[in-house]
């Protein structure tokens, strides 16, 4: 009975209430704070290190958070990918890779942070805060990936239906409930994450300049259309 | 024919005292903040000298600024388009603090609280960003002056051509010769910082030309930093966002002339409007490096021309915008006279701040010094003066000695002139002589002289109508305006978490 109560804490009322705050919390503090969506760049006070822990770090990130979107996104096309085993094999290793570049770049984030005086003035506790947990985060993902192999397989057989229950607004925790510790505490941390995305520097991720390919290079503002002057 | 107006600069070289009034008055105003201590919206270096951020003018160390390749594209040296995509989480071009120098006070407490001994406290330097105890290497004008010579006047990027015998003279002790090369942004019209923002947060504002960095869409990329040739836009590290000169907009809208200009004691600076055709912008960036001085003069209109006027009012511009154009002292510096030229015009941003190049003394070990009344050639001391003709080449001509010599020439005969009327040492056939050689008249170079020495505030500072009573927000019912968009900023802008 309480395993079960947990279960629907953990992994109906938590997700709601993380997704919730995240929605409302990025939408209102773009509205009224916009001056503090930034990426707070500190490679202007140090230039050595940053590439060798930023660079790994955002390029495994992005790869491994787009994987998993992939995957709840259209499952069905994965687990088709992955029934040839050479394929198989091929995108769980990728992924490895991917995985352990995240945990490198953020250890050497870190690091970087720790060991700079400079870098560590402009740290703030909430990027200590964030740091601890994408490091459970990105070090949990690995061990998963390394303990219970074949996770592209399984996550998106068991734990996209899971999602898909919770978007669809229809709650089904029977697949979940039976999935292993640390795969529960992955879950987990993954909304909590979600949750904490607004009050933290990640924002920057939903500000990525994607008009810039496409506008001209000189951008002129007037003070009204030209035409009313 | 798109008609476009631009508060545009003059600094006369040759009036400059290098006293940095400038820099401090633009420091007191706006970069005396956290995060903004290294910022120099406006500084003034030593020529020859490595300048703020050090060697900023070595694009094959900072890629700035354009390169226009061969098929007629231009392109932005540093992280362009699809540059920015591998390059966005670390950005290969950008100067670090270390380029600047690291912003610092003096642990003055320690002068009352150390402990009683046998040595006099002292307040040791310490770091404004960190706090820490720092050994003090570099700061604002490390070279002023030319101090430290060897280490900085001899890496002068614009030393490139000049032949050793020149650059021995340059530094040898009887023959040492320097500039001030005061430096704000040039509120370029091809301005690299504004096509490099990857968040649009960059832009040029349409009436008067002033390039602005809009803070609340800035996301600390750091593009502009990179791009920008002249290293004028600043990265605040406290607050994430980049910061530039802002040309003191809120000073010219109520018809004040900018800090840095007011305060200016050598009265070198001038600003007015220039009408340009923004059509050709483009076409002109791309032209051959020895074209583009001529080139961005012809983008620029005269204001006095009918039809200039009739399209003008077309476009838009206000009447009083035209009429200020009209008495424009950078007209007259620029096109009229066309002794002042822009920086390094060669970086393609087409700068909207001209220099007129400084006069230097002659060698002094020539014999005959400053004028030979027999020779032929009375602008010999041009060509001989200690300030290598090519070295003011690379700076104002993208080495092209042409235009340097010009209006150094013409300003010469304008001092004859002016001393056969007034000490009457030099005799009139003489300068007359030298007009005409340096293809000017007795009216024009009287104007010269007026405009450079006897000039007043109005002469210099010619400000038009901002018309800010036309902007968006104020064209709005109010009530309507603060239901949508409430009040801006709530709570002040903050770094965010
Ligand atoms: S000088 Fe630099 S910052 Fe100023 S407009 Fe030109 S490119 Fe932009
Ligand atoms: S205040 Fe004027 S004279 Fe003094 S350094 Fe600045 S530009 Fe030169």
């Amino acid at each position: 009975m309480s395993q079960n109560f947990l279960d629907q804490f953990l992994f109906v009322a938590l997700p709601y209430v993380c997704l919730f705050t995240f929605f409302l919390m990025t939408i209102y503090r773009y509205r009224m704070q916009s001056f503090s969506y930034s990426s707070l760049s500190s490679q202007f006070l140090e230039n050595k290190h940053h590439f060798w822990a930023v660079v790994p770090f955002h390029y495994g990130i992005l790869v491994v958070t787009a994987g998993h979107l992939v995957a709840f996104a259209i499952p069905r096309s994965i687990l088709a990918w992955n029934s040839h085993p050479l394929r198989l094999y091929v995108l769980e290793v990728s992924a490895l890779i991917f995985g352990l570049m995240t945990l490198i770049g953020l250890v050497g984030v870190i690091v970087r942070r720790l060991t700079h005086s400079k870098i560590r003035t402009v740290t703030s506790p909430t990027d200590w805060v964030l740091f601890a947990m994408l490091l459970v985060q990105a070090a949990s993902g690995i061990a998963i990936a390394l303990f219970y192999p074949w996770g592209s397989s399984w996550f998106a057989s068991n734990l996209s239906p899971y999602l898909w229950s919770i978007f669809k607004l229809s709650p089904d925790v029977t697949y979940v409930a039976a999935m292993p510790h640390l795969v529960k505490l992955h879950i987990v941390l993954a909304f909590v994450t979600i949750g904490f995305f607004p009050f933290t520097r990640l924002v920057h991720l939903l500000v990525i300049p994607n008009p810039y390919l496409w506008r001209k290079p000189q951008v002129v503002r007037w003070y009204g259309t030209r035409s009313k002057i | 024919m798109n008609i476009r107006s631009q508060v545009s600069m003059v600094f006369h070289l040759d009036k400059c005292i290098g006293c940095h009034t400038c820099s401090v008055a633009c420091k007191n105003v706006w970069t005396d903040r956290k995060g903004a201590e290294y910022m120099w919206w406006n500084n003034v270096e030593t020529k020859p000298g490595t300048g703020y951020p050090t060697k900023w003018e070595d694009q094959e160390k900072y890629k700035g600024g354009w390169e226009s390749n061969g098929n007629g594209k231009l392109k932005i040296k540093s992280t362009g388009k699809m540059k920015i995509i591998p390059n966005i989480f670390h950005n290969p071009h950008m100067p670090s603090i270390d380029d600047y120098y690291e912003p610092w006070t003096y642990d003055y407490q320690n002068l009352f609280n150390a402990p009683e001994g046998t040595d006099q406290p002292t307040a040791v330097p310490v770091s404004m960003i960190d706090g820490e105890k720092i050994d003090v290497q570099a700061g604002p004008n490390w070279d002023d002056d030319l101090g430290g010579s060897p280490i900085y006047a001899e890496h002068d990027p614009n030393l490139q051509g000049l032949s050793e015998q020149q650059r021995l003279q340059l530094s040898s002790v009887e023959r040492l010769v320097f500039f001030y090369l005061p430096r704000i942004c040039n509120h370029c019209l091809n301005a690299c910082c504004v096509a490099s923002c990857p968040s649009g947060a960059l832009y040029k504002r349409g009436e008067d030309g002033i390039v602005l960095i809009d803070q609340k869409k800035c996301r600390a990329w750091r593009s502009c930093v990179s791009a920008c040739p002249y290293k004028k836009t600043y990265f605040n590290w406290f607050t994430g966002k980049s910061e530039k000169c802002i040309l003191c907009f809120p000073r010219l809208e109520t018809g004040q002339a900018p800090a840095c200009f007011h305060s200016c004691v050598g009265r070198i600076r001038y600003l007015g409007v220039l009408l340009y055709d923004a059509d050709r912008i483009e076409e002109v960036a791309k032209l051959p490096d020895d074209e583009l001085v001529e080139g961005q003069r012809s983008l620029v209109l005269d204001p006095h021309d009918p039809a200039v006027i009739a399209q003008a009012k077309r476009n838009g511009i206000a009447d009083g915008v035209i009429e200020a154009a009209q008495r424009s002292p950078v007209y007259k510096f620029v096109m009229k006279w066309k002794i002042a030229l822009p920086p390094h015009i060669e970086f393609r941003t087409l700068p909207m701040l001209f220099y007129v190049p400084p006069m230097s003394p002659v060698q002094a070990s020539k014999p005959e010094d400053t004028i030979q009344h027999v020779s032929d050639n009375l602008f010999h001391d041009i060509d001989d003066s200690r300030v290598p003709m090519k070295f003011l080449a690379n700076l104002f001509g993208a080495g092209h000695e042409g235009g340097v010599r010009y209006a150094l020439r013409k300003q010469k005969a304008v001092r004859w002139h002016r001393r056969a009327e007034t000490v009457g040492d030099v005799d009139r056939e003489t300068a007359d002589r030298m007009l005409r050689e340096a293809d000017t008249t007795r009216e024009e170079a009287d104007a010269i002289y007026e405009l450079t020495s006897l000039c007043t505030f109005e002469d210099r500072f010619v400000i038009p109508p901002m018309h800010r009573e036309q902007a968006i927000e104020m064209m709005k019912e109010p009530h309507e305006h603060r239901e949508e968009t409430g009040f801006g900023f709530v709570g002040g802008p903050q770094r965010g978490l």
